[in-house]
């Protein structure tokens, strides 16, 4: 297939993945900080929404203080937010739309609905809001509804053939992204030194980082025990039935990136790189991480992370 | 401008209806307004989903729009079809041997038949491509040539277009549309089928492979990318004929042979079915500033390595003023009379043609030989003094540049207006397939009609509309009484 199609939907996926993953701070956080102030801790909620999106020197540079309704605006709606919700969707179309030939209908029907749907909110100029929580509850479900529905049709219409394995591909790339920033944003709260006995104020940021990547119930049907901070970190990077886990997507990236490898009979840089974290997170226990260091281990996967996209990229992409 | 002069394709001016339309004019009686318009709104909806779009030029950038798509097919009987077909082959066989006279001895040049001067000052004319032959020295393999009609039997060729003309994916979506909001009317007339048009037009392109290809020839269509104005059209058609919609960054030459970009590495191009004008394919060859081209594409191409369609310099043929040429190109190539009339043309190059056009402005519509969609003409009937005035002194300054006709007495056909079903006027673009295996016309092709009351202007930029066009059996309704509404 063409290089700039194989380019469009790698996008295309890797932004309707992170308009979920917006969706789902944005609810998460919306949870945390209607509690009262001694329940949630800190009070900076949203400027922790702001840094596990990667938005926080967007949003300090041309916002003033991070309240609820200019975070939400920002990330939600804003144009000159360039990973805004509504740019996430706009951009997945736009990908969509110059490749058009390589989608289904069903795919650019979910597409070009949710930009329907999606481009009647209007981003405030620089300010907070315009919508209340209500109709910020209706944007967010619209997203994640998006992302089912487009998820939904890759997998029940496409040809298995390289467009689908770097769809796929791409999704697994984001979402390992999307899981090591929240717990970099996080990382603190989940150390095991932190733990007080008898519940913590720590609790309700332990959930808001389980519900924002929609682990709430499988972390019950795992452990079968109260949230304890080194198993949601375990939750989240090592176990291989956790869709989002960091292993988890590595798993599925190695898994697409031989498929397309023994496709096209040659190997290159990203299929080398992919095997290399895969292992890493293979040998690992949650007790080893927490001995290498949480931090030092989650910015080193963000690294590695970024490094796979730029061996994609050149190997396939360009 | 009264009504009466018009030649209303439904219903005659006695108030009877016209055969071809007897089912139509029933069907439009027994539906009640609001459903008709809930069809309406349902074709939209369509239409937005399925993402049938075009940008407007000059708009905001990326804005999109819908052609607004009337749900009243248009008719066509299959004896009126099959001479408009037999004149499109013809004249279009005709400017594909004109082409080749012209990129090449230029005889009826000699012969005098036409203008020394027309051709060899005709910006047109791309003197890259004299003295070159081209693949089976075809030119032009998809035509879409322009017919209005204005009376019972007559049907006149408004202009040629051999360029890359679009449209036939909106006569493709039209009747896919029509099939889903109006099955029984669709199946009740027995409508000549066009979804064959993308096979028809695969066939064609496969046909002009070169050689080297051996029969199996990698195919693309070239795009200049989505913020062009028919961009979902060069989607669709690549789509649905199966091959790579790419841009001029998918590709490279090197030694004169075209590659596109792939996840596998470089794989060679032989048949490029190009929706990029002459001026921008080339950065090399043609305007340095193009970056939605290919650079040494020229070069492939004159090196028989990949076939282009349609070919470069076809411009030359379907410029407004040597389209006042077309009866002599028949008559001079085929030595057959034209199947299908010009308008009356007068070309301002003349001085006793340019008297008359100065003298009549008012009544004539005047044409710059090199426009298209319907931008800088005039239209003399709807213009105010000023506007006559400025246009021409224009005239005066550079009468070569302009040709003038009658305001045609386009005909009507019902469409659905906001106030109800009112007569508006229509032309006809059908598409003309020319291969190495023959010629091809699917029934029918792209019927747009003019939404503003008493405007004839059809073009989509300028507030136009389409609707599907019905190529029906004459059997099925010759034998109908004229019926009078009671």
């Amino acid at each position: 297939m063409l290089s700039r199609t194989a380019d469009s939907l790698y996008w295309l996926a890797r932004y309707v993945e992170r308009a979920d993953f917006l969706a789902r701070i944005i609810k998460a956080t919306q949870r945390l900080a209607t509690l009262p102030m001694s329940y949630s801790g800190t009070g900076t909620e949203w400027e922790s929404a702001l840094e596990s999106s990667g938005a926080i020197a967007g949003f300090r540079s041309t916002r003033g203080k991070a309240e609820e309704a200019s975070v939400v605006d920002y990330l939600a709606f804003a144009s000159d937010n360039p990973s805004s919700i509504r740019n996430c969707i706009r951009y997945a179309r736009t990908n969509a739309r110059a490749v058009r030939t390589a989608l289904t209908a069903e795919m650019w029907d979910a597409i070009n609905g949710a930009w329907i749907d999606v481009s009647r909110y209007e981003p405030s100029a620089q300010g907070p809001s315009r919508y209340d929580r209500e109709e910020i509850s209706r944007f967010c479900e619209l997203v994640k509804k998006t992302s089912l529905d487009y998820d939904g049709s890759v997998e029940r219409t496409m040809l298995r053939n390289d467009a689908y394995w770097f769809s796929r591909l791409a999704l697994f790339v984001e979402r390992a992204d999307n899981t090591a920033r929240i717990l970099d944003v996080k990382y603190h709260v989940l150390l095991p030194e932190e733990e007080v006995v008898g519940g913590s104020v720590d609790y309700f940021q332990w959930t808001a980082i389980l519900r924002a990547v929609s682990s709430l119930t499988a972390y019950n049907w795992v452990y079968r025990e109260g949230i304890k901070p080194w198993l949601i970190a375990e939750l989240l990077l090592l176990r291989q039935e956790m869709p989002r886990s960091l292993i988890s997507c590595y798993d599925n990236i190695s898994y697409f990136l031989d498929t397309i490898a023994s496709a096209y009979g040659r190997k290159g840089a990203s299929q080398i790189k992919a095997h290399d974290v895969l292992a890493r997170l293979k040998s690992l226990t949650i007790s080893d991480v927490f001995k290498f260091g949480l931090h030092e281990f989650i910015t080193a996967f963000i690294e590695d992370n970024d490094r796979l996209g730029e061996a994609i990229a050149q190997q396939y992409l360009q | 401008m009264a009504e009466v002069s018009f030649f209303n394709e439904m219903t005659l001016n006695d108030g009877g209806i016209r055969p071809v339309y007897g089912r139509i004019a029933s069907w439009l009686a027994a539906t009640p307004a609001s459903l008709l318009a809930a069809r309406r709104a349902q074709a939209e909806l369509l239409f937005r989903r399925i993402g049938i779009t075009f940008a407007v030029y000059g708009d905001e950038e990326g804005a999109e729009r819908l052609i607004p798509f009337d749900i009243i097919p248009r008719m066509i009987l299959r004896s009126e079809w099959n001479r408009l077909e037999a004149g499109l082959i013809q004249r279009v066989k005709a400017l594909n041997l004109f082409l080749a006279d012209i990129y090449g001895p230029q005889d009826i040049v000699r012969a005098g038949r036409i203008p020394a001067d027309l051709v060899a000052r005709n910006s047109e004319f791309c003197a890259k491509m004299a003295g070159f032959s081209v693949p089976h020295d075809l030119y032009v393999h998809i035509a879409g040539i322009d017919i209005v009609r204005t009376g019972e039997d007559e049907f006149y060729v408004l202009e040629d277009n051999v360029r890359t003309p679009s449209g036939v994916s909106y006569m493709l979506e039209n009747r896919e549309v029509m099939m889903r909001l109006a099955p029984d009317l669709v199946a009740d007339h027995r409508v000549a089928p066009v979804e064959n048009y993308p096979d028809a037009l695969l066939a064609t392109l496969r046909s002009l492979a070169p050689p080297h290809a051996n029969g199996e020839p990698t195919i693309v269509v070239l795009t200049p990318g989505q913020y062009n104005s028919a961009y979902y059209e060069h989607s669709f058609l690549a789509d649905k004929l199966g091959v790579e919609l790419v841009e001029g960054r998918d590709l490279l030459v090197e030694d004169n042979v075209v590659y596109m970009r792939t996840t596998e590495g470089e794989k060679r191009v032989d048949v490029i079915y190009r929706r990029i004008d002459d001026a921008f394919l080339d950065p090399r060859a043609f305007r340095p500033d193009s970056i939605i081209g290919v650079p040494g594409l020229l070069d492939a191409y004159r090196a028989g390595n990949v076939t282009l369609t349609n070919a470069i310099g076809t411009g030359i043929a379907d410029d407004k003023a040597m389209y006042t040429y077309a009866p002599e190109i028949i008559d001079f190539y085929l030595g057959e009379k034209a199947i299908l009339n010009n308008v009356p043309t007068w070309r301002c190059r003349e001085p006793e043609a340019l008297g008359y056009v100065q003298e009549h402005l008012a009544e004539l519509v005047v044409k710059e030989v090199n426009g298209s969609g319907g931008y800088g003409m005039l239209v003399g009937p709807h213009s105010s003094k000023a506007q006559l005035e400025a246009f021409a002194a224009k005239l005066a300054k550079d009468p070569h540049q302009f040709i003038a006709q009658p305001t045609l007495a386009l005909s009507t056909t019902p469409t659905l207006c906001d106030a109800g079903i009112a007569p508006r006027h229509v032309d006809l673009r059908p598409f003309v397939l020319s291969g190495r295996n023959g010629m091809k016309v699917v029934p029918g092709g792209l019927t747009r009609v003019a939404l503003k009351e008493h405007s004839l202007i059809v073009n989509s930029s300028q507030g136009g509309g389409t609707k599907d066009t019905w190529v029906v059996e004459d059997v099925l309704f010759d034998d109908r009484a004229c019926e009078r509404p009671n």
